[in-house]
């Protein structure tokens, strides 16, 4: 039963953040990409204000997997590294915090754009 | 001519309107949905791997859920997701897979070079910038306070 509690907060919270996103979309036709840095910044924020970790201890992968997670890694890690080697943490600990993440997307990419056709036609 | 106040009526009078009710039901559906298969990749990792510490499989969970991003984008299943639950699927962080993979597929016609390396960074491009930054300033900033 616990479980099933558990995944329902997941669904409510990470549909909730999904649909303010989309809320934005339909009221101001905002770009995707733009979507995508609004959430970062609100992930780092969030993070910053020390709300994120309440929010991911409620919620887990609810607010994880919504690209807030990303900002907040990037935050943490920045926070953690000037915690931890001072300056030079402070720099790379932001990128080292979310490199996993990246990597996978970069390679995927890369290797996807070279094997895979495009199937939408607009040419 | 006509006024500029009227051209605007008119224009948001015609311009397509997205059905807010449906898609918001939609993007609360699938992103949920979304959410909780990575919930459940987490869980599975957690019950295979006992000793991980929980930061290696959050990074786990979601190396995961941007490689099935990826593979779905490769397949072109995520953009017909994508048309259907808009927010629900820009938002997850398979929607940052998708922004990567699929300009890399639509312009490798330009080359390797200049097409799939260059065009991949199209919409992550300003992501990985502002997300860099901020993490810059923030760690900056937390350096002389803290």
């Amino acid at each position: 039963m616990e479980i099933f509690l558990t995944y329902l907060k997941v669904f409510a919270v990470g549909g909730f953040v999904c649909m303010l996103g989309q809320i934005l979309i339909n009221k101001t036709k905002i770009s995707s990409a733009r979507i995508l840095v609004l959430y970062l910044l609100i992930g780092a924020l969030l993070e910053v204000c020390g709300a994120f970790e309440p929010l991911k201890k409620f919620a887990g992968s609810g607010v994880t997997i919504p690209i807030m997670g990303f900002g907040s890694n990037l935050a943490k890690g920045a926070m953690e590294g000037a915690a931890k080697s001072g300056m030079l943490g402070a720099i790379s600990g932001g990128l080292s915090a979310v490199a996993a993440g990246l990597t996978v997307a970069i390679v995927c990419g890369f290797v996807f754009g070279l094997i895979a056709r495009s199937r939408s036609k607009k040419f | 001519m006509i006024e500029r106040k009227e051209y605007q009526d008119y224009v948001s009078q015609n311009a397509p309107k997205s059905p807010m009710l449906r898609t918001l039901v939609a993007a609360f559906l699938v992103g949920g949905i979304i959410c909780c298969v990575g919930e459940g990749i987490g869980d599975i990792i957690k019950l295979i791997f006992k000793e991980m510490s929980e930061k290696d499989v959050a990074t786990w969970e979601s190396c995961v859920m941007i490689f099935l991003g990826s593979v779905l984008t490769a397949l072109g299943l995520y953009d017909k997701l994508g048309h259907y639950a808009g927010g629900g699927s820009i938002i997850p962080i398979t929607g940052f897979a998708n922004s990567v993979v699929s300009p890399a597929m639509e312009y490798n016609r330009e080359g390797v070079f200049f097409g799939i390396c260059a065009k991949m960074f199209v919409i992550a491009g300003p992501i990985i910038v502002f997300g860099v930054t901020v993490s810059f300033l923030i760690g900056f900033i937390s350096y002389f306070v803290v």
